[in-house]
């Protein structure tokens, strides 16, 4: 007989059981249950894939054993950012997201799947905190698919057809955001100053009466502040457009929260909040807003609304305007589409603002500042190397500049892996025009030795 | 003398449950200034003076003025508050899943969750040598996916099932930009996924829906026919489709949409219904998509991380998001090779992918091998014309299409319409009611398509008893319907809240998405 016999995922893989159930359905052979799928489309031979192992023992073994073929961050010491940030976790955020009941939850209603719902609204209500606004939605899947959203909704907002973006943004955001936008908007580059800024003249030339939005990151793809936001703002909302802002959240405790400089949709990804980087996995994208009904009208992402019942003193939820969505009745011709997309990281967000709460975060904020600009100094020390080589106010991620030593940045890192160390991304083959340029992520985890150490190793590397 | 006789537990129905119910407040609410829930990492000593306090390079308009307004509160206490919340949530691991048709809740190992841990401090852009363990395990299970469905290549990136269907779209608009062709509509029929239609409309397509045989229930060839011209670009189905209904002329709607000149999507985002028994290959398709949160049991996480893998066939993996894992003999290697091409899709989501949910599909398949696979399809089919046939015995519940054979693959969609008609409770009713003995029941995507939908789906994973138990719940339901069909239009009675005053949530005058817009709008 073909199939697993008793497997313990299966309680009704008895062969017994099996003839019983059959028997009961007037049926002799598991063959009956697929008399609707033609011999022709069937497959008639057993699928080329490994053997099941036979214990859950030995698929641990295996798994341990492929795992052992990586080096991790905790391992080596990582400088690696660009996106993926590696944040210390609290250990609150592990446990509650591992939790069965929220892990293997999914589309229950507000009766029964409260606290999904209640955790959820509460995840969002810390984050329209961080950032300043009203309204943030059920996460989506990551920063660029909530940047490409924004721009989607900046689109229809003023029913304006191009987003202006600037230069030195992160070329897969980019190309997620074109992929994703498709024909509706036109990304428009605008150039950047030496600092690596918007530049204002160039902005202001691109304006016009087409521009649905200025889109900006704070802090930047290369770590870069932009540091007059509400000019931009201005300049935006001048030419009838929107000022749209990408952040990273957990700066969010020291840097001023974008709606107090003009931002009118403000995205990020919750990855640095509680969420380990996950080889990339732990991605999460939100977007927020003003409390305004146009505005509210078209995220595309689920809103769980807090509301009453019919028992006195009870929280309820539900789902805000549900027909913008594409679950509801007008499915293409609602807001974009949802579905599946990260909320567990939502929830764990949310674990991780109450966990640090206002000191904390404000802490985590000057801790990442302050272990940054040593590195930056340390750095900067050694000849012929360039630290913060764009000249800006950073928070956690700068770019150092090897252009001075010879070496390029993928023979400086490979040097480094020797000793163990992830070096910062390579971004020359992004933007040759900075020459042999990588982006260093320093954050809250990073000791002093830590970063004497990789000082001392940069040293010896070019030297 | 001992009085205790034997407590009688042969009711077959949970009269007793009640959900768990904390009256929890709002985090907000449990804040007490000066409480603290972690004491942050601090800057060293020695990092302290020589820069100082950090913040003061921030120029005095991006400082933040005043701290951010989030909770304070002890870390036993944050702990406390979402135990409880995890517990008024109704997962998997605590209910027979049986209810939530079209989701495919099947049993997520604790095995493949524990091992995950070990990706947590991996990073993305980690030198490929550092990361062969888990670029070994996407290429491993691109391989075994490439083998359940017989396309040729797979990607990962896309984050969810709609994100798998959008791929698709994106790459039949890339592939058909390539050739310069301006097609502009895409086919799908009313009982696919919304997605299926919202996800080719944003690529610019005009959505034409088929509408099912009112006899058999499946799309009509012939009306197929009538509506795949020279400017369709793409049909896309799933193959059983919500009502459970194989479709076994499929391969003729895929060769004369070939002729045509269109492409062909699969939306496999449940799979559960064939495999090792039928793949997308042999009915021609060109692409499909897997939901590994759903079919590849990884679990559903209240609504992901997940990954809808999507797959082509030979000849359109230039059009596929990059990077992709290749083996060069020796190592596996990132292939950028179509990341810059004029025409391709070149990124759906960034970096590869959720490579846990990637990582615990590939465990999944492995503590499974060939035989679980085609065991878990052969068993969930076998529960659920099992289920069929039990729920066919209740009164006044009866499946749409039957045409005589009168079986299912993986799920159905049933109807109350008659104890609707005698009773006035609905399914949306009975679907609150349902909550009150800890269990899931769902109706259908909207628009109702037919009158008081009820969608189920056991999988691989309940025992005979658990199914036993969810059809004796419901006929339990439908008699009180007749009974006391107050109480049920009342429900949900024993479950963590009661009925939701629903009118706030469509008024922006009433409406509260954030607990600051909660205190603003009722003071």
């Amino acid at each position: 007989m073909r199939g697993f016999a008793n497997h313990p995922y299966i309680p009704n893989s008895d062969p017994r059981i099996q003839g019983e159930m059959l028997h009961e359905i007037g049926m002799t052979s598991l063959d009956d249950l697929h008399r609707d799928i033609p011999d022709e489309l069937k497959l008639h031979r057993e699928m080329d894939l490994p053997e099941a192992f036979d214990s859950e023992y030995a698929l641990q073994r295996h798994v341990e054993g492929l795992l052992k073929k990586n080096r991790t961050c905790k391992e080596y010491l990582n400088f690696l950012g660009a996106g993926c940030w590696q944040h210390y976790v609290p250990a609150l955020c592990d446990d509650i997201n591992s939790r069965g009941e929220f892990l293997t939850g999914y589309g229950g209603e507000p009766y029964n799947e409260l606290g999904r719902f209640q955790s959820l609204f509460e995840y969002a209500s810390m984050v329209a905190e961080l950032v300043g606004m009203d309204v943030v939605n059920v996460p989506t899947m990551d920063w660029a698919q909530a940047a490409a959203t924004t721009a989607r909704m900046a689109q229809r907002y003023t029913g304006r057809r191009e987003v202006l973006v600037p230069e030195l943004m992160d070329p897969d955001k980019l190309n997620i955001m074109r992929n994703y936008c498709a024909d509706d908007v036109h990304f428009i580059k605008v150039r950047c100053t030496g600092q690596g800024l918007l530049d204002k003249a160039d902005l202001q030339s691109k304006l016009s009466e087409n521009t649905a939005g200025v889109y900006f990151e704070m802090p930047g793809y290369l770590g870069q502040l932009e540091t007059e936001p509400q000019a931009i703002s201005d300049l935006a909302h001048a030419a009838g457009a929107l000022s749209l802002v990408g952040v990273d959240p957990i700066t969010l405790g020291v840097l001023e929260a974008p709606a107090n400089y003009g931002a009118d949709i403000v995205c990020g990804d919750l990855q640095p909040l509680g969420i380990h980087m996950n080889y990339g996995g732990g991605q999460s994208g939100f977007m927020a807003t003003r409390d305004e009904e146009k505005m509210v009208m078209e995220f595309p992402s689920r809103l769980f609304g807090i509301a009453p019942t019919s028992q006195k003193g009870e929280y309820g939820f539900g789902d805000v305007a549900y027909d913008r969505t594409s679950f509801g009745h007008l499915r293409e011709k609602a807001k974009e589409y949802v579905g599946t997309q990260s909320a567990l990281w939502g929830i764990t967000a949310g674990v991780y603002l109450a966990t640090m709460g206002p000191r904390g975060m404000e802490e985590v904020g000057q801790a990442m500042m302050q272990n940054a600009q040593y590195a930056a100094a340390k750095i900067d020390a050694i000849p012929g190397l360039k630290a913060n080589a764009l000249g800006s106010v950073f928070m956690k991620e700068f770019l150092v500049d090897f252009s001075g030593t010879g070496k390029t940045v993928e023979a400086v890192n490979r040097a480094l892996l020797d000793k163990q160390i992830f070096g910062g991304k390579d971004i020359s083959k992004e933007f040759p025009q900075l020459g042999q340029c990588a982006l260093y992520c320093v954050t809250e985890i990073h000791t002093g030795e830590d970063l004497d150490r990789l000082a001392a190793a940069l040293a010896e590397v070019t030297r | 003398m001992n009085t205790m006789k034997r407590i009688d537990r042969s009711a077959k129905v949970r009269v007793g449950f009640h959900e768990a119910k904390w009256d929890e407040p709002i985090i907000y609410e449990l804040s007490k200034p000066g409480e603290r829930g972690i004491l942050a990492p601090k800057a060293e000593k020695q990092v302290v003076q020589a820069v100082g306090d950090g913040v003061s390079v921030l120029p005095a308009a991006l400082r933040r003025r005043e701290a951010v307004n989030l909770p304070e509160i002890s870390q036993n206490r944050v702990l406390r508050h979402y135990m409880r919340l995890s517990q008024e949530t109704l997962g998997a691991d605590v209910n027979i899943e049986i209810g939530q048709g079209t989701c495919t809740m099947k049993y997520s190992p604790k095995i493949n969750e524990q091992l995950a841990r070990g990706l947590f401090d991996l990073h993305p852009l980690q030198d490929p040598s550092t990361v062969q363990g888990i670029m070994e395990i996407f290429y491993q299970t691109d391989k075994y996916m490439q083998e359940i469905s017989g396309m040729s290549r797979f990607t990962f990136q896309p984050g969810g099932g709609s994100q798998g269907l959008f791929t698709m779209a994106s790459i039949v608009r890339a592939y058909m930009d390539s050739r310069g062709e301006t097609r502009d509509e895409f086919i799908t029929t009313i009982y696919s996924h919304p997605s299926d239609a919202a996800a080719p409309a944003l690529k610019g397509y005009k959505i034409i829906y088929l509408q099912p045989n009112p006899e058999n229930g499946l799309p009509d060839f012939e009306a197929f026919k009538a509506a795949c011209t020279s400017r369709t670009a793409g049909f896309i189905q799933a193959n059983p489709e919500d009502t459970g209904l194989f479709n076994g002329q499929i391969a003729r709607f895929v060769d004369y949409a070939h002729q045509m000149g269109a492409l062909c999507c699969y939306d496999q985002a449940n799979g559960n219904a064939v495999l090792g028994v039928a793949r997308a290959k042999e009915a021609g398709f060109d692409m499909c998509h897997f939901n590994l949160h759903k079919t590849f049991s990884t679990p559903h996480g209240c609504g992901g991380p997940a990954c809808g893998a999507t797959g082509v066939r030979e000849g359109l993996e230039e059009f596929l998001p990059a990077p992709l894992i290749d083996f060069d003999g020796e190592k596996y290697v990132f292939n950028y090779a179509f990341e810059n091409k004029e025409f391709g899709v070149h990124k759906v989501r960034s970096y590869y992918g959720v490579a846990p949910v990637v990582f615990k599909t590939y465990c999944w398949i492995r503590s499974m091998g060939p035989n679980g696979l085609y065991q878990v399809t052969k068993t969930a089919v076998l529960n659920n014309n099992y289920l069929f046939r039990k729920m066919l015995e209740i009164p006044g519940i009866s499946a749409y299409y039957m045409d005589g054979k009168n079986q299912r693959v993986e799920q159905c969609r049933y109807t109350m319409e008659k104890i609707f008609q005698d009773t006035g409770v609905s399914t949306g009713d009975v679907q609150r009611r349902m909550m009150d003995f800890g269990m899931h029941y769902w109706t259908s995507h909207h628009p109702y398509f037919l009158p008081e939908p009820i969608t189920l789906e056991p999988t691989e994973s309940p025992s005979r008893e658990d199914i036993d138990e969810y059809v004796n719940t419901l006929r339990y339901v439908f008699q009180e319907c007749y009974d006391n069909p107050e109480y049920v239009k009342s429900a949900p009675h024993r479950s963590t809240t009661h009925q939701v005053d629903e009118s706030v949530m469509d008024d922006p005058e009433k409406w509260a998405t954030t607990w600051k817009v909660y205190l603003r709008k009722y003071k």
